[in-house]
């Protein structure tokens, strides 16, 4: 029989972490801190407004691009939060989670050979998606010293004549670092200069802890070059829902939008009900999440500086990236050890890219009282490791 | 500062100090003297706990009685309000707009207790014209605590 896989798809790696999901489930009294999604119930309102969706018969395909009352709510929301404007009519396009945006973004914008540079550490299907658009992915190593900023010098020495596109993955899984409007500026007047353009996975953007988040596509003369990419699932935690946007220039989100009618016809209608009242309704309870979380943040802070941990201090998303070079073992090593000695469950930095090695990333989307317990494990784990060294 | 304490303190009141300064981002001197300030005007009225006696197998009736009463010249309702408070087993009491006038909240072992009560004790005062006793069949939720089985954490349990 003839080899029925591409050759490209037997390439791809699957996720790095998946040998330790088995280890976690089978854990007894386990805690688990690897999670990527908010430990937040949907708030009721949006439920509600979905499940009177349903009982109101609304259960069929909207238009392909989506619900337009949604694409005016999105508008109006980026409009709001962001200072950037969308004609709902031909620059936005509802998409199965950030996700499907970040897939239909490299396939409508790659051609065989292009490459597009991505900053790892970062989310893990940038690369797959380049590759599966044919594009070459490019991998620019954020580093710690910058707080995982990209860095104009960094971006300009990565650039070739075949670098077309520029993913921008802030505030950022797994770090937890965020571009301010200073560093985006740099960033845009590289691009600019050379005639790229953005994708920008900014599914995070509510839940930064220093400012207000910034969006490049908000910069002068990046507009027609950035493709937005935002969601639910973070913001408001609405994960299971499956549903993200892209904005951007009409004739980029126009075949965007021909992919999405062929491989998907549209995003889920219920979600895009609930959506329509997230948008409306739902800044308040954004604020409370993000109260919350900046509550946590302060408190993982304070324990790594507790027990000596060097970790830089992240202002986005809902994670902290901290440093384990110390203890001379690899991040796996590390995380396995950590699993097997104390039942926590944390991710290897290198799960986010090569230069992930030497960082673990712990998700503070979980109570106070699984993160107390969590830190107090970890700090015996880390003290019991320090205390093996010096016997050495 | 005293509404972030509030706030977070409704749901947790059993966090410490040091804990809570850290979570809040303030000096720990700043959130006890907040606290005892509190507790001391009272802004906080106490720490109670929110139990389910039902899994305990303790049996306990609770009743929200509507009481109409005579208001009292110059003292309004508080007089009478104030007498019904007094009892122990009175759980709360509010002045209430509408077809009545205290609502008043109560704790009793049996039905017989809290009928007992009503008849020899609440109906009793002069300012009493009537009540209406009706007992709680079975708690869904209470203080914003739904009385449930815990939840679980369905998340799968690492996820890039």
């Amino acid at each position: 029989m003839r080899n029925p896989l591409s050759k490209t798809i037997v390439t791809i790696q699957p996720s790095g972490i998946r040998k330790y999901f088995d280890i976690v489930n089978e854990m007894k009294d386990g805690i688990s801190l690897g999670v990527g999604e908010p430990d937040f119930d949907t708030p009721w309102h949006i439920r509600d407004e979905a499940i009177y969706s349903l009982e109101k018969g609304r259960t069929f395909y909207t238009s392909n691009a989506g619900l337009k009352e949604l694409k005016i709510e999105i508008d109006k929301y980026l409009t709001r939060r962001y200072g950037v404007s969308y004609d709902y009519n031909k620059e936005i396009v509802v998409t199965v989670g950030g996700s499907e945006a970040i897939d239909i973004a490299m396939r409508a914008m790659l051609d065989p050979g292009d490459e597009v540079l991505i900053p790892q550490p970062s989310y893990v299907s940038y690369e797959p998606c380049a590759v599966l658009a044919n594009g070459v992915p490019v991998i620019i190593e954020l580093k710690a010293e910058n707080e995982f900023r990209l860095t104009a010098e960094q971006l300009e020495a990565a650039i070739t004549p075949k670098t077309k596109v520029l993913v921008l993955p802030f505030p950022n899984n797994p770090t937890g670092a965020v571009m301010e409007k200073k560093d985006l500026e740099a960033i845009a007047e590289v691009v600019i200069r050379h005639d790229l353009f953005v994708i920008s996975d900014e599914i995070y953007s509510e839940l930064t802890y220093l400012d207000n988040h910034v969006t490049i596509a908000s910069l002068p003369g990046m507009r027609e070059r950035t493709i937005l990419i935002n969601g639910f699932s973070k913001s408001y935690a609405m994960t299971g829902w499956r549903l993200g946007y892209a904005c951007g220039p009409a004739d980029i989100i126009g075949q965007m939008i021909k992919i999405h009618q062929y491989a998907i016809m549209c995003a889920p209608t219920t979600s895009q009900y609930a959506a329509v009242d997230a948008l409306r309704n739902g800044d308040e309870d954004v604020a409370k999440m993000r109260e919350e979380y900046n509550g946590r943040r302060r408190y993982l802070m304070q324990r790594f500086k507790d027990m000596g941990l060097s970790c830089f201090e992240p202002f986005g998303a809902f994670y902290v990236f901290p440093c384990i070079k110390e203890f001379g073992m690899t991040s796996e090593e590390f995380v396995t050890e950590l699993l097997k000695a104390q039942r926590v469950a944390v991710v290897p930095g290198t799960a986010f890219g090569a230069c992930g090695e030497g960082f673990v990333r712990i998700s503070y989307a979980y109570s106070l009282d699984s993160l107390k317990k969590a830190m107090d494990r970890i700090e015996a784990f880390v003290t019991e490791l320090r205390s093996r060294k010096q016997e050495i | 500062m005293r509404e972030k304490i509030l706030t977070f303190i409704e749901k947790n009141s059993r966090i410490d100090l040091k804990q809570l300064a850290i979570v809040l981002g303030v000096d720990e001197a700043i959130v006890m003297n907040e606290l005892e300030k509190m507790e001391e005007e009272p802004v906080i009225c106490g720490y109670h706990t929110i139990i389910d006696w039902d899994k305990v197998g303790i049996e306990k009736v609770t009743a929200m009685i509507e009481v109409r009463v005579t208001p009292q010249r110059g003292m309004g309702f508080d007089k009478v309000a104030e007498r019904i408070y007094n009892y122990p087993e009175v759980n709360s009491v509010y002045l209430i707009s509408g077809g009545f006038d205290l609502m008043v909240t109560l704790e009793g072992k049996t039905l017989r207790e809290v009928s007992q009560f009503v008849s020899e004790k609440l109906s009793a005062l002069d300012s009493v014209l009537s009540t209406k006793t009706n007992f709680i069949l079975k708690k869904y939720k209470d203080h914003g605590t739904v009385i449930a089985e815990p939840t679980k954490d369905e998340r799968i349990q690492m996820i890039p």
